[in-house]
């Protein structure tokens, strides 16, 4: 059997797979804060909790309704989405021109509730959500087995990442979400409702994280708490690519996750906490983050 | 005598507030030295040592407008360091154990404070929370912590190898007296020209950079003082106790000791000790209560109100109203 540096070949391809996937999770989600910090200046401790939601709302939605997996895809982060936006016009709206701190507070109430509430009715154990039908199974590659679910879970996240920072990069929307990061005054003057604009932001990035649950509802076991220990993670993930960076949020996402996966094959007491080791060296080397813009 | 008719009408103002002051922190202490014949020791020291942290913890965002969200680090770092100490080395008497803790926690504080330091505002929170979380699964795998069990049946010891801790009575003046010495502390801090500076920086750091202060100096030192505070807290708490456990460098714990600062008020200081007074016995009353299991709905509900209509907190809204009815 082939080696690498005396790790089988296929447990090494396992794991930078699994690395993979738990990169493009962290892709999703600090692409989220980042387009709400971007618009906001929010740092949204309650994503996590909307990541939850997402794959509550999937698991529910089968178990009740009947909704089967692909509508979930769509509906749970349709779902979430309106949920951020009336959070955003009845409590952010209020405190938007305070300290960006306090946006922070906000939040962290927030998912503290919605963690609270749930861990009520449904405990803190989880429970599991079936691989949908046609996603079942897998490739034999050769030099690994690929899951059907997970290659699907990559390429339906890298396709989401791709296609946001397709729209704010290179769309008029996308001109207006950024020229509305710079100066919303000016904006407003021009007739661009930017209101409207930061509602519907909050609302599509509080959906990504919803669609991210929504991809981990069969992955991972869905409890109430499976967003707040992500989210710090997550958090780290942000420092280290430059908070404001679309690109950044996204590629240092999937970086992370690889590095995460190696650790686990070498050293793997050190997989935990690996990312907040690489965050202390960035931030000693490049304070402003490796895509961030410096202050 | 001469210097009496020589005072102005401001210093003489001055004077009157100042008796006023102390003659308000005397009945306090003397509330604090009755205290626990009227109330559970136990409990009052619960409140102590979280209001300790809670003071230590609005040093740095109440003065130097800083807000750590990795505060819970220093806590249990206190904590098992102390828990420890005591447990492996039965010579060794409480206050030395605090001291290493409290030292420690210090140590930690000079490390995370010189990296969070080079971010501001919603940066440095998110990087004190990274670096604590590096702690949390550090204690989590140490082999000293007792991984998911904690530190359990930590000895009180005797104090200066004298004072059997034993009895909670006597455990709860050697608290009160350790919460006087750290609030003291914050008090001297915050009314000293190191204090003015913290607040020249809260209100407009690039001024006070600009005016020559070394800014990056104050903000270390500042953490420091409160990351050793922080850690005073945790060493004490886990004598009391006689337990260090994760829940103390769980993520959650920084958030508490946010909601105790802001819910009695952010840069006031007494606010953090009503804060604390008031999380800790709603958390007491509800644990027996059907309303148990929604603590952490309760506590989130708070924050957001307090977040909405009082950031200013209870001591802040009430020093408000006076001065606007009273002056």
């Amino acid at each position: 059997m082939t080696m690498i540096f005396g790790v089988p070949l296929a447990v090494f391809m396992g794991q930078l797979l699994l690395g993979l996937i738990n990169g493009a999770f962290y892709a999703l989600l600090s692409l989220g804060l980042a387009v709400i910090f971007g618009l906001l200046k929010i740092v949204n401790f309650a994503h996590g909790a909307m990541y939850m939601l997402g794959a509550f709302a999937t698991l529910l939605g089968m178990r009740y309704l009947g909704i089967n997996y692909w509508a979930a895809l769509l509906l749970a982060p349709l779902l979430v989405g309106l949920l951020g936006m009336v959070i955003e016009r009845l409590l952010l709206r209020r405190i938007g021109h305070l300290d960006h701190l306090y946006g922070l507070l906000l939040t962290f109430g927030l998912a503290l509730i919605f963690e609270g509430t749930l861990v009520n009715f449904f405990g803190v154990s989880g429970a599991r959500y079936p691989t949908p039908e046609a996603l079942q199974g897998g490739y034999q590659l050769g030099f690994m087995f690929l899951p059907v679910y997970r290659a699907w879970v990559l390429l339906a996240a890298l396709v989401v990442c791709l296609g946001t920072w397709f729209i704010i990069e290179r769309t008029r929307l996308g001109a207006y979400l950024r020229a509305g990061t710079e100066n919303p005054a000016l904006m407003q003057s021009f007739g661009v409702n930017v209101p409207l604009l930061i509602t519907l932001t909050y609302g599509f990035g509080v959906a990504l994280a919803a669609f991210a649950g929504v991809l981990a509802a069969p992955l991972y076991p869905v409890s109430p708490t499976m967003g707040s220990n992500l989210l710090i993670v997550v958090f780290a993930v942000v420092v280290i690519g430059g908070m404001g960076s679309i690109l950044g949020a996204i590629l240092t996402g999937l970086g992370m996750g690889l590095i995460e996966g190696l650790t686990k094959v070498y050293y793997p007491e050190a997989a935990n906490t690996v990312i907040f080791l690489v965050m202390i060296l960035v931030l000693m080397l490049r304070p402003a983050g490796l895509f961030g813009k410096e202050a | 005598m001469a210097t009496t008719q020589t005072l102005t009408p401001v210093m003489e103002r001055q004077r009157r507030a100042n008796m006023r002051r102390n003659a308000f922190y005397l009945l306090l202490i003397v509330v604090g030295l009755l205290a626990p014949f009227v109330a559970y020791p136990v409990f009052l020291m619960k409140v102590l040592t979280f209001a300790l942290f809670a003071c230590a913890f609005n040093l740095l965002l109440g003065y130097a407008g800083l807000l750590s969200f990795g505060h819970a680090a220093f806590l249990a770092t206190g904590g098992y360091v102390t828990g420890y100490l005591l447990s492996s080395y039965p010579g060794l008497t409480p206050e030395l154990g605090i001291l290493v803790g409290t030292g420690a926690a210090v140590l930690l504080g000079i490390a995370f404070g010189a990296l969070a330091i080079r971010r501001q505002g919603i940066y440095f929170a998110m990087v004190t929370l990274a670096l604590a979380q590096l702690m949390f699964f550090f204690y989590i795998q140490a082999p000293f912590t007792g991984g998911e069990d904690g530190l359990h049946g930590v000895p009180r010891g005797n104090l200066f190898g004298l004072i059997s801790l034993r009895s909670n009575l006597a455990m709860y003046y050697f608290v009160f007296a350790i919460f006087l010495i750290g609030f003291a502390i914050v008090q001297r801090a915050v009314h000293s020209p190191f204090g003015q500076v913290l607040k020249a920086i809260r209100e407009n750091e690039p001024r006070a950079v600009s005016l020559g202060y070394n800014v990056d100096a104050y903000k270390l030192l500042a953490f420091v003082i409160s990351a050793g505070l922080a850690g005073l807290a945790g060493s004490t708490k886990t004598i009391v106790f006689q337990l260090a456990s994760l829940t103390d460098a769980h993520w959650h714990m920084s958030g508490e000791v946010i909601l105790m600062t802001l819910l009695g008020g952010v840069g006031t200081l007494f606010g953090p000790v009503v804060g604390a007074g008031l999380v800790v016995s709603l958390q007491h009353m509800l644990a027996q209560s059907p309303l148990g299991n929604w603590i952490n709905v309760i506590l989130g509900l708070i924050f957001v109100i307090c977040v909405l209509s009082f950031r200013s907190g209870i001591v802040g809204e009430i020093t408000k109203l006076y001065r606007k009815n009273f002056k």
